[in-house]
């Protein structure tokens, strides 16, 4: 890894031996570089494979596989059409209407493409590389935007920096078939293309964008950050007299073509002029005609006394109209409120307090520093210097890239997951900073022979302004200082290499449906439960069975056990699920009347007592009576906690030893003796042995317990003959 | 005070009028184009507001059918504009090229929205 990274410093001080022109030499090298990134980033992402197999990974990667299956399988018409009996039984869900399709499409795209060239691979295999793929395209758009906010240098450093960077390999190595592994791309792309059309006032790059942001709408979710940080970008520009005619142009196609194409996407549908989150750009978009005519008429008139008083005129009646348009839209319900994900975003513990579904996944936890660290290294210090560079040399594009780092920062500190957004301003701006300090460096080294530094640095940097920064020699320990300097930042990029292949290969490759583990004697240990479990339901269970689990297993269970699931992932309907975590948290009897009227067939549950695997259904247990107990008032969070602590041991509370959820759990896990010099019993996950030995199980039987006990699936017995 | 008001206000008609009449006459027929799309986008909207916005998609493409085109031709008025230093390097074919592609879109896309 630390190899390919020479490529991008070496383009500062070229071989002399080829008998090329300098600068075909230059475009030699960085189209070479380019290209060995872009394999980089490819096959970094591939460790996946290698160390398990070519598979979907994760839980919400396994619907859009299957809704990429059915697409494949059935065409668009149907696709777009879809109504999906199998999942959120007895509601439904109507697919086409409810997803971002971009993915999907994608993938089947590509599959078509392939076929045509006759290359006939299963579908699956275009799914696991999709990601990959884009992340590859993501690094060529990253040197784009870099060589259009500083120079080419810094966009070779900006594609090395984020082919590797940990905080976006998360999301896309093999077989993490999510949107957000296009959507960076797209969101990238949008932004490049947006500060082309800002620099050279073109419609057809703001057209561009316009379409970038169209992918970007029917990719994720995340388009609006891109929709709210465009105009606060606008306005900015605004604020700080720079307004331009070309920053007219570029937002005002760029908004309008956009907002229209994003409409054609259902899901996301007349929200653009219907949601709050959307009015920020609307509110620009009127401002900037507002300016616009107001800026027009100061050129018609000379006279600036009349001036005054038109303009007086017109921002009274303007701000009068947009206030009663605003208010009347707010109080009649036309324009919705901000949605509570909104607000998480803003204020970081209104979910905590609102909205436990949201606070329930891991990944929308405020970040920690360590993972800050882990996910940026090096990078992390670098920003700030980025951002000084930035600073130093400001124009319209670095004040984009400059608001885009300080904005996607601030909500990656909300939430892990949004890491992910920031990563790309992170690598843009870092790679300024490695840039712009290696070129200065480079050129106190190279001020001892003039006659080659004066040619080979036009040639790297393209001669932006590098004629400020003339060196006189009269320093002596200057060389010296240049070339340690060098060698410390060659150091610190090779650490960060290999920072990144490590946490990559050790940290980003797991599929999380099948679990690695140490043995005794550090050997590999795979725990392959969950496709067992998925596989047995398949071929054993009537194909209506209905499965009831909690929601983090529904699309697997659809997508592997091809059965109707009560909850899945897509948690739109708090009631729903709140009704599975009220039969989970309920008495046997209790919950048998919540699974006879919901049709349940099979109960899964998830449990890591035998194998010490931590996020199982026990641990995940307080979230299921959290969203219980915040639609059915029966059930108290107090009831399952002694003192305030949750325990699963003899000291736990009695209804927690008797609930559902207890009892499927360690069913026959008293018999058990699962660690050498433990007594029966012992939950090697919790460290604590159980406080229920002697479960019975009344309306349920126990179906299947999976090779390691993982997965466990019970079967509701049918009512008892009456006499 | 009104009569001293409306005075100024026939002044800075005036004033704009006589500095308007100095534009280009391909500028003028721009301008007039986009006073005819803010017009009809107008007269929608006052329609939308005495008949219902039932049938909303076909509200807003025709809607925004109208502000894009206003949109469009404006940036492109600012493009041929030979005042405008910003955009001497773009010769007016290509502004106009890049015009009538906008459009296309625009419109593609309207047709598919008009439901």
């Amino acid at each position: 890894m630390a190899q390919d990274l020479k490529p991008s410093i070496s383009s500062f001080s070229l071989p002399k031996t080829l008998k090329l022109k300098t600068k075909q030499q230059e475009l030699l090298i960085r189209v070479a570089t380019l290209a060995l990134i872009y394999i980089l980033a490819f096959i970094t992402r591939l460790f996946s494979v290698l160390r398990y197999e070519s598979m979907i990974h994760e839980f919400d990667p396994y619907f859009n596989y299957r809704t990429t299956l059915f697409l494949t399988r059935n065409g668009f018409a149907e696709f777009w059409n879809w109504f999906d009996s199998e999942s959120w039984y007895p509601l439904g869900r109507i697919i086409g209407g409810t997803l971002y399709p971009g993915l999907m499409l994608t993938a089947a795209a590509i599959h078509s493409l392939l076929r045509f060239l006759r290359l006939f691979v299963h579908i699956r295999e275009v799914c696991v590389l999709t990601a990959p793929f884009f992340a590859s395209n993501t690094t060529l758009v990253a040197y784009f935007f870099a060589k259009e906010v500083w120079d080419s240098g810094a966009g070779i450093v900006a594609a090395a920096l984020i082919a590797i960077c940990p905080g976006y390999i998360s999301r896309s190595v093999a077989g993490s078939y999510d949107n957000e592994g296009v959507a960076i791309f797209a969101l990238l792309l949008t932004f490049y293309l947006f500060v082309k059309a800002v620099n050279t006032g073109s419609l057809a790059w703001a057209l561009g964008s316009a379409f970038g942001y169209f992918y970007m709408v029917s990719a994720w979710g995340g388009y609006v950050f891109i929709i709210n940080l465009v105009p606060l970008y606008v306005l900015v520009l605004l604020v700080t007299g720079r307004y331009s005619l070309r920053l007219y142009v570029a937002y005002n196609c760029m908004y309008v073509l956009g907002m229209l194409l994003a409409m054609q996407i259902r899901f996301v549908g007349f929200q653009h002029v219907q949601s709050g989150e959307h009015m920020a750009a609307m509110g620009v978009f009127f401002l900037l005609q507002v300016f616009f005519f107001l800026d027009w008429v100061r050129h018609l008139l000379s006279d600036t006394k009349l001036f005054q008083a038109f303009l007086k005129i017109t921002v009274t009646t303007a701000v009068t109209v947009g206030a009663v348009a605003l208010g009347l839209g707010m109080a009649s319900g036309y324009i919705s409120p901000w949605t509570g994900r909104f607000y998480s975003l803003l204020d970081p513990t209104y979910a905590k307090d609102h909205i436990p579904i949201i606070a329930s996944v891991s990944e929308h936890q405020p970040t920690a520093w360590s993972s800050f660290m882990f996910d940026f290294h090096i990078l992390l210090f670098l920003f700030p210097a980025g951002l000084y560079f930035c600073f130093k040399r400001l124009s319209d594009a670095t004040i984009f890239l400059v608001m885009y780092g300080l904005t996607s920062m601030y909500f990656a500190g909300v939430m892990v997951r949004l890491i992910l957004v920031a990563t790309p301003a992170v690598c843009l701006i870092s790679a300024i900073a490695v840039s712009a300090t290696v070129k200065n460096l480079t050129r106190v080294v190279r001020a001892k022979s003039p006659a080659v530094q004066s040619g080979s640095t036009k040639g790297t940097s393209s001669a932006k302004g590098s004629s400020k920064g003339v060196i006189d020699n009269s320093q002596p320990f200057q060389r010296n200082g240049a070339i340690v300097l060098l060698l410390g930042a060659f150091y610190l990029l090779s650490r960060y290499a290999i920072h990144c292949t490590w946490v990559t290969s050790e940290a980003y490759s797991s599929p999380s449906i099948v679990l690695a583990a140490r043995g005794a004697h550090g050997q590999r240990v795979i725990f392959d439960d969950y496709r067992e479990a998925y596989f047995w339901l398949r071929q054993n269970t009537p194909p209506d069975a209905k499965v009831m689990s909690w929601w983090d297993y529904g699309y697997q269970i659809t997508a592997m056990g091809n059965r109707t699931v009560i909850v899945d992932n897509n948690t739109w309907n708090n009631t729903h699920i709140a009704t599975v975590g009220r039969a989970m948290s309920s008495y046997e009897d209790e919950a048998y009347e919540i699974m006879r009227s919901l049709d349940v067939d099979y109960v899964l549950v998830v449990f890591g007592g035998v194998t010490g695997y931590s996020s199982d259904d026990i641990n995940k247990f307080l979230w299921m009576v959290r969203i219980g107990g915040g639609v059915f008032p029966v059930i108290k969070e107090p009831d399952y906690l002694v003192n305030g602590e949750y325990r699963v041991d003899k000291g736990a509370a009695p209804k927690m030893l008797n609930c559902l959820m207890y009892k499927l759990s360690y069913y026959r896990f008293g018999e058990l003796t699962t660690e050498y010099g433990r007594p029966p019993g012992y939950d090697r996950a919790r460290g604590v042995e159980i406080g229920n030995k002697d479960i019975k199980l009344e309306y349920l039987e126990e179906a299947l317990t999976t090779q390691n006990w993982i997965v466990r699936i019970y079967k509701v017995k049918p009512p008892k003959n009456r006499w | 005070m009104a009569r001293s008001s409306s005075k100024d206000a026939q002044d800075l008609f005036r004033a704009l009028w006589s500095a308007y009449a100095a534009t280009p006459t391909n500028l003028k027929i721009i301008d007039l184009y986009v006073m005819f799309a803010v017009f009809t986008a107008l007269i929608q909207v006052v329609y939308m507001a005495l008949v219902g916005s039932f049938p909303f998609n076909s509200f807003l493409s025709g809607v925004l059918s109208c502000v894009g085109t206003a949109v469009l031709a404006v940036c492109l008025r600012i493009q041929v504009n030979k005042e405008n230093k910003e955009f001497k390097d773009l010769a007016p074919e290509r502004a106009f090229a890049d015009f009538v592609l906008c459009n296309l879109v625009l419109h593609l896309v309207i047709m598919n929205f008009l439901g």
